[in-house]
C-alpha cells in the first residue's frame, strides 16, 4: 500500500488518530445514516403491519413456521461470534493483531446479538408475552421446561449478551478515560461519567489487568456454547436434516467463518474513511483473510461429511432429504451456498488477494449471502421435506418477512454508525500496548 | 493544622526512567506510591508488583461460578419438581439437559462477580479525581506519586529529578 505511512506510531499519535475520528461528521455520514434510518422505518412498518393483522402476514404455513425469521435470527447470532472470539481466544492465545480490530469487532457482536434477539420476539407474534420464556414466580406454578433446548437457548443467548457486554464496557474505561482528559464540553461531562473516574493508576490496572483475563476466560467456552446450543435447537428435533451429533461444531465454525466476514466489511471502510492505514495494517487484512480460509475449508469437510453421513447412514429420510435439497425447488439456494462459502473464499490462497482490500471485500460479501442461505437450507428445505407426504410444503416469503429482515441489517447497520461516532472504534490501550513503550536509553529497551 | 503527608508527583517520559525512579525510591524505603500509567506496561509492573499478593478479583470468580452452578442446577431440579410431568420416560431430575442452564450461569453470575470484583478492589466509581493524577497519564506519560511525610519531600524531589523526571511538582 502505497498510502501507508512509515514510521511507528507514538503514544501521543494513537491519542490523536482515535480522537480525529470522534470529530463531528460530514454530510456524507449523515447522508448514509438518513439511508439507514429510513429502511429500518420501512422494516419497522411492516413488523406494525404483522402485529395489527397477525403473524399469517408473514407467509406462515405449516411446515413452514419457522422460515425467514429463525434464519436470520441465526444468522446474526453467528455474526455475533467473532468479535468476543477476537477479544478472548485470540487474547488468551495472545494474538496481537487482535488488538487494531477488536474493539469494532465487539461492537459488532453486541450489535449482531440485540439485532438477533428481535427476531424470536418478532417470530412469537404476540412479543408482549415474551416474559413467558423466563423463569418467574407465578401462581400457576408454572415454569418454563428447562429440557427443551429452545429455553436453553434463552439462558445463552441472554448469558452471551450481558457478558460480552460487559467484556466490551470493561475494555472501553480506560480508552474513555483518555477520552475525557482530551475533549472538552458536554462530551467531557460524559465520557468523564462513563469513565468511573479510571486514572490508570497501578492498583486499577492490577485489578483490571486480572480481571480482563478472567473475563477471557469466561468467554471462551461461553462462544464456543452459544452457537453449540442455537444448533441444538435443530439437532435435537427429529426432522431429517437436522437430527445430527455434527451440529454443534458446524454451527460454530460457520459462526465464526461469517462473523469474520463482517469484521471484514465494517473494518475496511473504517479503515479506508479514518485513515487507520498506520494501525490495520497489511498484516491484519492477511490474518483475517487466513482465519476466513482456514474457517471455510473446515466448513466444506462439514459440508462433504454431512453427505457423507447422510448416504452412508442407511436411514431412508436423511437420503430422501438430501436428494430433494440437491435437486428439488430449493437447489439454487444449496449451490448458490457451496459456491459462495466453499469455491469463493479459496482466492486466499492468493497471498495478494489476502491483503487486497476490494477482494477481501467481495468475498466477504459474498459469504455472508452463503452463510444467510446456509441457514435458510437448513430451515426450509429441511422442513419442507419431512417424513410424509402430507406435511410436506413450499415456503413463499411475504413482503413482511422479507422487509422486518431487511430492516434487520439496517438497525444493525445503525447502531454501528453510531458507535463510531461516539466512542474510539479503534482501542487506545491496547494498540499503545503492542507499540514499543518509550525509552530514553533505547540500547536496554524493547525486549517485548 | 499542618498536613501530615504531603505527594510529591514525578512526571516521566519514558519508560527506563519511571523504573529507575522507582527502583530508587524503593531502595530509599519510600513504599506508599502511586503509578499512573496509560497503557500497563512489563517493566514498570514488575518492580511495582514485586512485593504483592496477586490481585483478589479471582475469588470474586470463583465464588460467582459456583454460586452460578449450584443456582442452575437449584433452579431446574426445583422447578421439575414442581409438577412431576414424565416425559420420555426420563426422570423428572434429568441432569444431563440441566447441565446446560447451570453452565450458562456459571459463566454469567462469574462474569458478573469479576465485574464487580474489579469495580470494588480498584476503587471505581472515583467521583474526584486524586490530587496525584493529571491529564497527562491517560495520553503518553508516566506518573510516579510518592505519599511522605512533609519533610522528606525535598529528598523525595531530588530523588525524582536525579531518575529524569520532566517535571517535579507537588500536590
Amino acid at each position: 500500500m502505497s498510502d501507508q505511512p512509515t514510521g511507528t506510531p507514538t503514544f501521543a499519535d494513537v491519542n490523536r488518530d482515535v480522537l480525529r475520528t470522534l470529530e463531528p461528521p460530514g454530510h456524507r455520514y449523515f447522508a448514509w445514516m438518513s439511508v439507514v434510518a429510513l429502511i429500518l422505518a420501512g422494516g419497522i412498518l411492516f413488523w406494525t403491519g404483522q402485529v395489527w393483522w397477525g403473524i399469517g402476514m408473514a407467509g406462515k404455513r405449516v411446515p413452514q413456521m419457522w422460515a425467514l425469521y429463525i434464519t436470520t435470527f441465526v444468522f446474526w447470532i453467528g455474526i455475533g461470534h467473532a468479535g468476543t472470539l477476537i477479544s478472548a481466544v485470540l487474547y488468551l492465545f495472545r494474538a496481537r493483531w487482535r488488538t487494531s480490530i477488536y474493539r469494532a469487532a465487539e461492537a459488532m457482536t453486541i450489535f449482531a446479538v440485540l439485532t438477533a434477539g428481535l427476531f424470536p420476539l418478532i417470530h412469537a407474534g404476540r412479543m408482549w408475552f415474551a416474559y413467558f420464556l423466563l423463569p418467574y414466580p407465578n401462581q400457576r406454578y408454572l415454569w418454563p421446561n428447562f429440557r427443551s433446548p429452545l429455553v436453553w437457548d434463552v439462558f445463552a443467548i441472554s448469558t452471551y449478551l450481558s457478558i460480552s457486554t460487559v467484556f466490551f464496557i470493561v475494555g472501553l474505561v480506560p480508552d474513555i478515560a483518555a477520552l475525557r482528559d482530551a475533549s472538552t464540553g458536554w462530551r467531557r461531562r460524559i465520557y468523564a461519567l462513563l469513565a468511573l473516574g479510571w486514572e490508570g493508576s497501578d492498583n486499577q490496572w492490577r485489578h483490571y489487568r486480572r480481571a480482563y483475563g478472567l473475563f477471557a476466560a469466561l468467554a471462551t467456552p461461553l462462544v464456543l456454547s452459544v452457537h453449540s446450543v442455537v444448533s441444538w435447537d435443530f439437532a435435537m428435533a427429529l426432522v431429517p436434516g437436522w437430527h445430527s451429533t455434527l451440529f454443534a461444531p458446524f454451527f460454530v465454525d460457520g459462526a465464526i467463518f461469517s462473523g469474520f466476514a463482517m469484521v471484514a466489511v465494517l473494518v475496511l471502510p473504517m479503515r479506508h474513511f479514518f485513515g487507520l492505514h498506520a494501525y490495520i495494517r497489511d498484516k491484519h487484512l492477511d490474518a483475517m483473510s487466513k482465519l476466513i480460509l482456514v474457517t471455510s475449508l473446515v466448513l466444506t469437510y462439514f459440508y462433504l461429511s454431512e453427505i457423507f453421513t447422510a448416504l452412508y447412514s442407511g436411514d431412508h429420510f436423511e437420503k430422501a432429504s438430501l436428494f430433494w435439497k440437491v435437486t428439488r425447488t430449493y437447489a439454487w439456494a444449496l449451490w448458490l451456498m457451496y459456491f459462495c462459502n466453499c469455491i469463493a473464499p479459496l482466492i486466499f490462497f492468493v497471498k495478494k488477494a489476502r491483503t487486497h482490500p476490494v477482494v477481501i471485500y467481495v468475498v466477504s460479501i459474498l459469504v455472508l449471502i452463503g452463510m444467510w442461505f446456509e441457514r435458510f437450507n437448513i430451515i426450509v428445505p429441511s422442513l419442507a421435506h419431512g417424513f410424509y407426504p402430507y406435511t410436506w410444503g413450499i415456503f413463499v416469503p411475504s413482503p413482511t418477512d422479507t422487509g422486518i429482515v431487511i430492516g434487520s441489517f439496517a438497525w444493525f447497520f445503525l447502531l454501528f454508525l453510531g458507535f463510531i461516532k461516539l466512542m474510539p472504534s479503534l482501542s487506545i490501550v491496547e494498540v499503545k500496548e503492542t507499540l514499543p513503550p518509550p525509552m530514553r536509553d533505547t540500547r536496554h529497551g524493547a525486549h517485548h | 493544622m499542618a498536613p501530615t503527608t504531603e505527594t510529591i508527583v514525578g512526571v516521566f517520559a519514558h519508560v527506563d526512567t519511571t523504573v529507575r525512579a522507582l527502583e530508587e525510591l524503593k531502595a530509599k524505603g519510600y513504599h506508599d506510591l502511586t503509578v499512573y500509567t496509560p497503557v500497563p506496561v512489563h517493566e514498570i509492573e514488575d518492580v511495582v508488583e514485586r512485593d504483592r499478593p496477586v490481585s483478589r478479583v479471582r475469588l470474586f470468580t470463583l465464588l460467582g461460578g459456583l454460586t452460578g452452578a449450584f443456582s442452575g442446577f437449584m433452579l431446574t431440579i426445583w422447578s421439575a419438581m414442581q409438577w412431576n410431568l414424565v416425559t420420555g420416560g426420563k426422570p423428572i431430575a434429568s441432569l444431563p439437559p440441566f447441565v446446560v442452564i447451570a453452565f450458562e450461569l456459571t459463566i454469567l453470575f462469574g462474569g458478573i462477580a469479576t465485574l464487580i470484583g474489579m469495580v470494588v478492589l480498584g476503587r471505581l466509581p472515583k467521583f474526584r479525581p486524586s490530587p496525584g493524577f493529571d491529564p497527562r497519564f491517560t495520553r503518553d506519560r508516566f506518573g510516579v506519586a510518592v505519599h511522605c511525610a512533609p519533610d522528606r519531600g525535598g529528598s523525595v524531589r531530588e530523588i525524582l529529578g536525579a531518575a529524569g523526571a520532566e517535571e517535579v511538582k507537588a500536590v
